[in-house]
């Protein structure tokens, strides 16, 4: 078998992208890096106590669950106490970047799938690349591209992020009774509507689901993003780790679970089923319904009561 | 008002290879199969008049809600088309198709479908939301739409808070807020309860005669189709294979499918009169001679004769005595020797009402029409039949 060289076609196809797109490229490092600034700004302005207390009560409004509440207010009231406020809040911004962009491009591309069996084979073994493909494979090339930095890890974050989103998004919308799709178009709805009205809201918890393992995923891309230069906790792990400083390296490693506790809990939250009445709910369905109920004309019968 | 010609579906073939292989030979069934595909329906041709109550009947897997669904176009049909009052469906553009699905056609489901995440009054407003009308409007009139379905003040529930019954309500309101000519309702009741099931026939009924709606039901349930029926189409393996009114296929049901069918079905409460009289041996005229009709009476096995006015209907009966005895006097026409000592139903009246009305005359029980023409005549033996064939059945059937 004669060799075949592989590792040098992909190298000289990425120096010819360096090459021939470096601004695309410098342009979508701008962009990432201003928006994931703005979000790390909006975080941080407030005063750390403030913060928390919206946490709690975020924690409280979505997961009804008072343990839940205590544990996130002192847990991060703990992490200010580490001093790793602000290297947590870069964290949590770098993580919700990446999850909004592998939403924005997870769940677009879960609709086609769910619409065309074409699609939807000819995605699944590039998303199953995307997520074996060990991890710093991409990251390295991802530096060659966007260099040394917060980017580069957002972007591997997002690459390694997007297979749920897109994969949860086709489930969902499969997973929606065909007949009441169907009822739908009986109706005649213009195009698009019952997309909107009827299948996403129904496949919204598979969907939610989804989201959930994104963030999950992309938490656990902070210490590889720490590697190539990101800061925050990341960072943190790393130069404990290089520097057999464990004391330093556990305290990273802490905030990253509390933030990992609480994202997880909040957004599983939203996408869970409730229990109430004999259908089951999700948190998100409850909060959506109380605002139809309010819209709804008042009925005699319960203003009487 | 709805025309279906030549209505043809094949699954899991791409359109032009299904045609290519229904064009292939003579056995399509078998030719489809083999080719890997599903030959859902097959050829069938209906017209359904406005204002009528179709039924479509069949087994499970017999095609009819593919039929159905072709009606409006949900599912494309192979070959073959749809006329909407002359109109092919098949020609329309996606906007026209919108159109006829919003304003003309209601469509209420076997599970009822309705949007979960929706109240029960968004719900039945869905159609009109389709069609832009603004939400107080649409509210309203989906809340006109549940009082019409008896559920008048509980549209702020969600739907999972209903019950069965409820449910196919709320699906039933849904179909009627648009206002359509045309319901077309695949299995509504099938889902329900006997005694919910029996309720919900009577209120499409009533909907039936308030509004006139033209309705294309499905179910695979016999009484159920000869209680709501204007006309039957039974389907088997993607086939017609009888269409009539109830009493026509329960009398002379086309094939053994059928029969085994029908067997299951309380015949004396769908064989009407009309289905199970014969043609009197001997009527009269009543300008006709006595000794006439006396001999006409003679020579045959009957033991009175009807006698009927200008018009058709049943002046009176004439016995042997009577006619021998205007014989003897030289009487010119019947107007004499006529008795009243008969009974006459309407041609529609169902077995069960008017079985214990034979017997208790010389002559057997006269049928009329509506405009009291005598039509034909019950004699005991015959209901005796009726009714022994369909217990017949039913042993059978044990
Ligand atoms: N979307 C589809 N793809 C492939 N085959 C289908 C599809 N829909 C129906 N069929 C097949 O077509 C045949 C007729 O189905 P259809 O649903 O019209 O029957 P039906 O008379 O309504 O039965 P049921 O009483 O069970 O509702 C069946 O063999 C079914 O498996
Ligand atoms: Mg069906």
């Amino acid at each position: 078998m004669p060799r075949i060289p592989v590792g040098t076609a992909v190298e000289s196809s990425l120096q010819w992208l360096v090459d021939h797109a470096g601004g695309f490229f410098d342009g979508v490092s701008a962009v990432l890096l201003f928006a994931v600034n703005t979000v790390y700004t909006a975080l941080v302005s407030p005063l750390p106590f403030v913060l928390i207390a919206v946490f709690g009560l975020v924690a409280a409004v979505t997961t009804r669950s008072a343990v839940l509440t205590v544990f996130t207010v002192l847990a991060f009231l703990l992490v200010d106490g580490m001093r790793l406020w602000t290297q947590t809040l870069e964290t949590l911004a770098v993580v919700i970047m990446a999850a909004v962009i592998s939403v924005l491009v997870g769940v677009p591309v879960g609709i086609l799938a769910a619409n065309s069996a074409r699609v939807s084979v000819c995605v699944r073994p590039v998303l199953d690349f995307m997520q074996t493909l060990p991890v710093f494979v991409y990251l390295v090339p991802s530096v060659f591209f966007f260099g040394i930095g917060v980017v580069p890890g957002i972007v591997a974050t997002t690459v390694f992020a997007i297979p749920p989103a897109v994969r949860l998004t086709e489930l969902g919308l499969r997973q929606v009774d065909a007949e009441i799709v169907e009822a739908a178009r009986a109706f005649g709805p213009r195009p698009g509507q019952v997309l909107r009205e009827v299948q996403l809201p129904l496949a919204l918890p598979s969907i939610m689901a989804g989201v959930n393992q994104v963030i999950m995923l992309a938490l656990s891309m902070v210490v590889v993003a720490g590697m190539v230069g990101a800061e925050g906790l990341g960072g943190v792990v790393v130069s404990g780790v290089t520097q057999f400083d464990i004391g330093l390296a556990f305290e990273g490693g802490i905030a990253v679970v509390v933030l990992a506790i609480f994202l997880d809990r909040v957004t599983g939250a939203l996408g869970r089923p409730r229990s109430s009445g004999r259908r089951t709910r999700t948190a998100l369905d409850t909060l959506l319904r109380r605002r139809a109920r309010e819209e709804a004309p008042r009925e005699p019968e319960h203003a009487a009561a | 008002m709805i025309e279906a010609r030549h209505l043809t579906k094949v699954f899991d073939l791409s359109p032009a290879r299904a045609r290519r292989t229904l064009d292939a030979g003579p056995d399509r069934a078998r030719a489809v199969r083999e080719a890997g595909g599903v030959l859902a329906v097959d050829d069938v041709s209906f017209s359904v008049e406005r204002g009528e109550l179709f039924v479509i009947m069949g087994l499970s897997g017999s095609g009819k809600s593919t039929v159905i669904r072709m009606i409006n176009r949900l599912v494309v049909p192979t070959t073959g088309s749809v006329l909407y009052d002359g109109t092919d469906v098949g020609g329309m553009t996606p906007r026209q198709l919108r159109g006829l699905r919003n304003e003309r056609v209601g469509m209420v489901f076997q599970h009822f479908a309705l949007f979960p995440h929706r109240t029960v009054r968004e719900n039945a407003a869905y159609g009109l939301k389709a069609r832009g009308v603004p939400r107080r409007e649409r509210l309203r009139r989906a809340d006109r739409a549940l009082e019409q379905v008896g559920l008048g003040q509980r549209g702020g529930a969600y739907p999972d808070e209903f019950s069965g019954g409820m449910q196919q309500r709320v699906g039933l309101a849904r179909a009627l807020t648009t206002d359509p000519d045309v319901l077309i309702m695949d299995e509504p009741f099938s889902a329900l309860d006997p005694l919910t099931r029996r309720s919900m026939q009577e209120q499409l009924l009533e909907l039936q005669r308030d509004f006139r709606k033209t309705i294309i039901f499905v179910t695979h349930d016999l009484n159920e189709a000869m209680r709501l029926g204007d006309r039957i189409m039974v389907m088997r393996d993607g086939r017609t294979i009888q269409l009539g009114t109830g009493p026509e296929i329960i009398a002379r049901p086309a094939d053994g499918y059928v029969h085994d069918f029908v067997s299951d079905v309380d015949r004396t409460r769908v064989l009407t009169a009309a289905a199970v009289m014969r043609p009197p041996w001997v009527t009269a005229a009543l300008g006709e001679d006595p000794a006439a009709v006396l001999a006409r009476l003679e020579r045959s096995r009957a033991r009175g004769a009807y006698v009927t006015a200008p018009d058709g209907g049943i002046a009176g009966v004439a016995t042997p005595e009577a006619l021998s005895a205007a014989a003897a006097e030289r009487r010119a026409d019947l107007e004499h020797c006529l008795g009243g000592d008969y009974t006459a139903v309407p041609d529609d009246t169902p077995l069960v009402e008017f079985c214990h009305l034979t017997g208790g005359h010389a002559v057997p029980l006269a049928v009329v029409d509506r405009d009291k023409r005598l039509v034909g005549v019950v004699p005991r033996a015959r209901v005796l039949d009726a009714i022994a064939s369909a217990a017949e059945d039913r042993s059978e059937h044990a």
